[in-house]
């Protein structure tokens, strides 16, 4: 950085900030290095000093159908679940960019409120609900607890999008001829496209990891993370670890990817002016 | 209907809940003129300019473009394209791109749409950043984008909503010229709405001045200089000298009576006896001298409170013994002889000729 920036500093406040990001980190991701870590250990128990390196508790994950079974609820569910609710998302914070009614903020307090309801309420609520109407148990019963849970996300990622958006882009595309669908697929959508992407990113990412919705109403169609729960009732087994890892780097790799695309050179226009 | 019309306001009103930002407009856009329409913030004139681009719809009344009228197209099937303050141009698209939008918007094949935006990129100097993104660019370019991204599509007429206003003074005269000079040279007819006198009256060939939804004045910058009509417009030019007074006749003709004594009005004035008036005189036409003045002229005196040195040209502040503020503008050489020190005592005087009666609404 340019030197009146280090002027300006003071070291010790810097190492002290620094050594406090670094022992933050350290609390929130000792639990899942652990977890990483016996992976590959070749003990039953997670004790210290570690076995051998060994990859059979993946291997002995690859090989249970079971497993397998709860992967793909999960991925299939995750991913649907990302399109539904990127789209709902979407429109959502489109109307909000886009208009103002008699109680809008109401409209928008609704909208955003399902996070805020916790898991255990929000799940005994969608078993109740679903199976009142017969969908629950059903692979579908999970999508819609998930969209339910999961749009409020990519209403707000868009919406913050939006917000950055010069409000004469619109406008300024119609006066140049396009008609309304014309402007939504020239400008609004190309402008909020890494925002888009990146609800889809975490949307996924979110579903694949919800618990206790999923455990309430997905009767025979179980997620992973409802899977995992079954084998820990059962037995603690070091497999737990290997789909914990598993499940954990999709998980990342999906919010990475969603991080660089909101922070990345596409939403970079709005300090666009150093030459 | 004149035959050179190409925009006509007939009792337009723009009405926002109650408040009413325009109330009834009636004025005429000629083919091929540089018009501006000038206001300070929240005059009108954006929403009027608004209007013609079908970017708002208006309350009551008729526009009207080449005799037809406009009110219920939506802007994007009207050929009003728009040069906006914040410029909008599209930051996911590369110069080119933003340039071509229009056509690509209007179903123009990919091969006539390139040839037309080179053209443009060529006549605005920006073909070699025509690959680049619009954040790449300095603002000077940007204004060059913006334009070619309207001209694009060979309009009768643009709007510029104070395209100017974020660049530096010495990039804004450029710019200037450049709008001055492509106006001219296209034909098209420009409408240019901004704050700045100094932009409007360079450029243009008529002004609209607007005050609170209502045309307060139009005409050529010259006009409006020498002779504003109303007390508003000679405020807000802020080039001349205001006295406010009743009129009464002085036996020869008549005279206004103020708080700094009976002003002489022009030969020729007809306003009634007992009329509150404002006479207007331009600072450049108020004199000053050491020695109170004799013959047919107006005096008063002042006290030197300040001055002004821009360029070649001086200004003088002055105050009279009522506590009002009197401007002269002088070039160097004419106030030579004269002591300018402050609290000098000094008499400012005109030929009542040089100034005239303004309406006072």
């Amino acid at each position: 950085m340019s030197g009146s920036a280090d002027l300006n500093r003071n070291r010790a406040v810097d190492w002290a900030l620094m050594a406090y990001i670094v022992l933050a980190y350290a609390f929130v991701f000792a639990p899942i290095a652990a977890s990483f870590v016996f992976s590959f250990n070749s003990d039953r128990f997670p004790s210290i000093p570690l076995g051998e390196f060994s990859l059979d508790w993946y291997r002995a994950v690859a090989t249970d159908p079971l497993v397998w079974e709860g992967a793909r609820n999960t991925l299939v569910v995750g991913v649907i679940v990302g399109v539904i609710s990127t789209v709902l998302g979407f429109g959502a914070a489109y109307t909000d960019f886009r208009y103002s009614f008699f109680g809008k903020q109401i409209y928008l307090a609704l909208a955003l409120l399902p996070p805020t309801i916790p898991v255990i309420i929000l799940g005994l609520a969608m078993l109740a609900y679903l199976s009142r109407v017969n969908l629950s148990g059903d692979a579908l019963s999970v999508i819609i607890s998930h969209v339910v849970v999961c749009a409020p996300f990519a209403m707000a990622i868009i919406r913050l999008r939006l917000s950055q958006m010069d409000p004469a882009l619109e406008p300024a595309a119609w006066n140049l001829g396009a008609s309304e669908w014309k402007a939504m697929r020239h400008v609004i959508i190309p402008f909020t496209m890494p925002a888009i992407l990146g609800a889809l990113f975490i949307t996924m990412a979110v579903s694949f990891d919800e618990f206790a919705v999923a455990w309430f109403v997905s009767g025979l169609n179980e997620t992973l993370p409802v899977k995992v729960l079954g084998f820990l009732q059962g037995q603690v087994s070091p497999r737990i670890n290997a789909i914990g890892t598993f499940v954990f780097i999709l998980s990342m790799t999906l919010v990475i990817l969603a991080q660089l695309l909101l922070s990345g050179r596409g939403a970079g226009q709005t300090s666009a002016d150093k030459e | 209907m004149q035959r050179d019309t190409l925009v006509s306001f007939e009792g337009v009103v723009k009405r926002f809940g109650d408040f009413v930002a325009v109330q009834k407009l009636d004025f005429e856009i000629r083919k091929g003129e540089f018009l501006a329409i000038m206001g300070s913030s929240g005059c009108g004139k954006t929403t009027t300019l608004r209007m013609l681009a079908g970017l708002e719809g208006p309350s009551e009344g008729v526009i009207r473009l080449s005799g037809k009228p406009i009110n219920d197209l939506p802007t994007w099937s009207r050929d009003t394209p728009m040069v906006w303050q914040s410029l909008a141009l599209f930051p996911f698209l590369n110069v080119r791109e933003n340039v071509e939008f229009a056509l690509k918007m209007r179903g123009v094949g990919k091969v006539e749409r390139r040839r037309r935006a080179e053209q443009w990129l060529d006549r605005m100097q920006i073909t070699e950043f025509a690959e680049r993104n619009i954040s790449q660019l300095s603002g000077g370019q940007r204004q060059r984008v913006a334009l070619a991204r309207s001209l694009v599509v060979e309009p009768e007429i643009l709007l510029l909503d104070e395209p100017l206003s974020a660049l530096d003074a010495a990039l804004k005269v450029r710019m200037q010229s450049v709008l001055k000079n492509l106006q001219r040279e296209t034909g098209i007819t420009f409408v240019y709405v901004t704050h700045s006198q100094s932009e409007a009256f360079s450029m243009a060939d008529r002004v609209v001045i607007m005050s609170r939804g209502k045309i307060e004045q139009i005409g050529t910058p010259q006009e409006i200089y020498r002779t504003p009509r109303t007390r508003f417009v000679a405020d807000f030019l802020g080039s001349s000298n205001l006295f406010t007074g009743k009129v009464r006749s002085d036996g020869q003709g008549l005279a206004l009576d103020t708080p700094v004594g009976q002003l002489a009005l022009a030969p020729g004035a007809t306003n009634d006896i007992g009329d509150t008036a404002t006479l207007t005189v331009l600072d450049t036409k108020t004199h000053l001298s050491i020695s109170a003045p004799t013959g047919s002229v107006n005096v008063v005196p002042v006290r030197v409170i300040g001055e002004e040195f821009v360029g070649a040209t001086a200004t003088l502040y002055l105050e009279t013994a009522h506590g009002q503020e009197i401007r002269v503008q002088k070039g160097h050489d004419e106030l030579a002889d004269l002591p300018l020190g402050t609290g000098q005592s000094l008499y400012a005087w005109w030929n009542p000729q040089d100034s005239h009666l303004v309406a006072e609404a």
